[in-house]
């Protein structure tokens, strides 16, 4: 579903990902950890098409995303990680902007945004103007927009960033229940949040990828049966 | 292409209205244009039935600052709330986005212009205007406008900044404008070379606007503001794209 090869993006001098490689099938959660600034933002915007890749190749849903942008982009869901909105729209609006440039029409639109209202639990702020709402209201609105479509990818960039612990624990489970039919791709800093989630995770460091398994894989790994201790090993503290 | 460009239309003109920003700029048009019609444009005394001299000389003075200060936004904003970002991965190309906006800003601008209607309306109770003439005139504001957006629109891909955005690109739609005044052109003459004349007066706006306000607006009156928008909305595409990567 997504493949990835070879990806690579430097920023003038500097390498922000160095030749990563993965794939993430369908039906499969993909936990993505490292330390702040290793590069697993820079990823998901070559994956979603905002930003080219210096090189290296994309692969989503059998469309590659340097030749067929379009098609690749329709099938992809993408929460960014600042969850960017426009602040004079309502809550409604916003959603209903999406739909439309995700083609949805009429009645089936309505229907997927009151499908991701509920998913999201929105229903007290549906006609609220979004600059009036809680950052942790905003950034469900955000996760709203990249459900709306229904699509097969899910590119979630610290999903439950901002949230209070029961939201937290209810993305987790959304995220786990969505990954029965779909690909997701999430970053995180909240370690627990993988083993709650994922099937697999990669640890990233500098632009490279420096652990690959399941989650029971990799706690074996440590030493100690924590993923804390195996991403203080192999991730650098201190960062360019 | 052409749904995500209706959409983003959409959307970009619900919020020019939902904003203060279009009431904004309509009023202090209407306020401007009229205003010097009728003081600086002697539009009683000289009876101008063709409004040419006391109504749509003064158009380009006002669009210079007023296009840019509504144009600033319409890049920067969308790189300072990030919803760059979306617009980016969703399934529609950057020049579908860069028309949508551009599209939906002139638009504001069309109705400023219909509602200068006033003039048009006492003309014709005061006298036996040609109609067909104003109607050209009204065209000729419009792409006027149409390639002050523009040159905005570039000159705001390339900041963050609104306040430099602003600077720049009134610079830029100020020379367009003056570049066409004779004492202007001939003092440039003066101080520049002649090749640095010639590129200046074919930059300037005037000559093109004036012959639509006299009524005989050319082919290449029409390619010359169509070449110009659209050349700058494309430099605003490459800019974008460049910007990313
Ligand atoms: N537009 C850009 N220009 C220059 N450098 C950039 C740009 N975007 C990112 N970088 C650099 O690329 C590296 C990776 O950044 P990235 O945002 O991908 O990190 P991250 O893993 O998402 O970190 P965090 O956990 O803090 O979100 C950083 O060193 C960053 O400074
Ligand atoms: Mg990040």
């Amino acid at each position: 579903m997504i493949e990835v090869t070879h990806l690579t993006k430097e920023f003038g001098h500097k390498k922000a990902v160095n030749n990563i490689s993965f794939t993430v099938e369908k039906g499969e959660v993909l936990g993505f950890l490292g330390p702040n600034g290793a590069g697993k933002s820079t990823t998901m915007r070559m994956i979603t098409g905002f930003i080219p890749p210096s090189s290296g190749e994309i692969k989503v849903c059998g469309y590659s995303l340097l030749e067929e942008p379009e098609k690749a982009k329709s099938c992809i869901g993408y929460l960014p990680e600042s969850a960017p909105l426009y602040p004079e729209m309502t809550v409604y609006g916003f959603l209903s902007f999406c739909a439309n440039m995700r083609g949805l029409r009429g009645g089936q639109k309505k229907q997927a945004i009151e499908k991701v209202i509920e998913t999201c639990f929105l229903q007290k702020v549906v006609y609220q103007g979004i600059d009036t709402l809680s950052k942790g209201y905003q950034h469900r609105t955000c996760l709203a927009q990249a459900l709306i479509h229904d699509p097969e990818v899910l590119i979630l960039d610290e999903p439950t960033d901002g949230l209070d612990p029961n939201q937290k624990h209810e993305v987790r489970k959304l995220i786990r229940q969505l990954g029965e039919e779909k690909s997701i791709l999430f970053s995180t800093h909240i370690l627990e949040e993988v083993e709650a989630a994922c099937h697999r995770a990669v640890i990233v460091d500098l632009g490279d990828i420096v652990e690959d398994g399941t989650p029971e894989a990799l706690r074996e790994k440590s030493g100690d049966d924590s993923l804390q201790t195996l991403f203080r090993k192999v991730t650098t503290t201190e960062v360019a | 292409m052409f749904t995500g460009l209706f959409q983003i239309y959409k959307r970009e003109l619900a919020s020019y209205f939902s904003q203060l920003t279009a009431y904004a700029l309509i009023v202090v048009f209407l306020l401007l244009s009229l205003g010097f019609c009728f003081s600086f444009g002697h539009f009683m005394e000289v009876g101008d039935a063709s409004l040419e001299y006391s109504f749509f000389r003064w158009l380009p003075w006002f669009f210079m600052f007023l296009v840019p200060a509504v144009g600033m936004r319409l890049w920067s904003d969308e790189y300072r709330t990030g919803t760059i970002e979306l617009l980016g991965t969703m399934p529609v190309a950057t020049i579908a986005i860069i028309l949508g906006k551009f599209l939906a800003a002139l638009s504001v601008w069309s109705v400023a212009l219909v509602l200068t209607f006033p003039v048009w309306i006492l003309v014709n109770y005061l006298g036996d205007p040609d109609n067909v003439l104003i109607l050209s005139s009204y065209l000729g504001a419009l792409l006027v406008c149409a390639t002050f957006l523009a040159v905005t629109s570039l000159v705001s891909a390339f900041t963050r900044d609104q306040v430099v955005c602003l600077v720049v690109s009134v610079f830029f739609c100020a020379v367009m404008t003056l570049a066409g005044y004779e004492p202007v052109l001939r003092s440039v003459n003066s101080l520049l070379p002649e090749w640095a004349g010639e590129v200046l007066a074919s930059a300037t706006v005037d000559e093109h606007y004036r012959s639509a306000v006299r009524g005989h607006i050319r082919w290449h009156d029409l390619f010359w503001f169509l070449s110009m928008t659209a050349a700058c909305l494309y430099g605003t595409s490459i800019v974008l794209n460049a910007k990313r990567s």
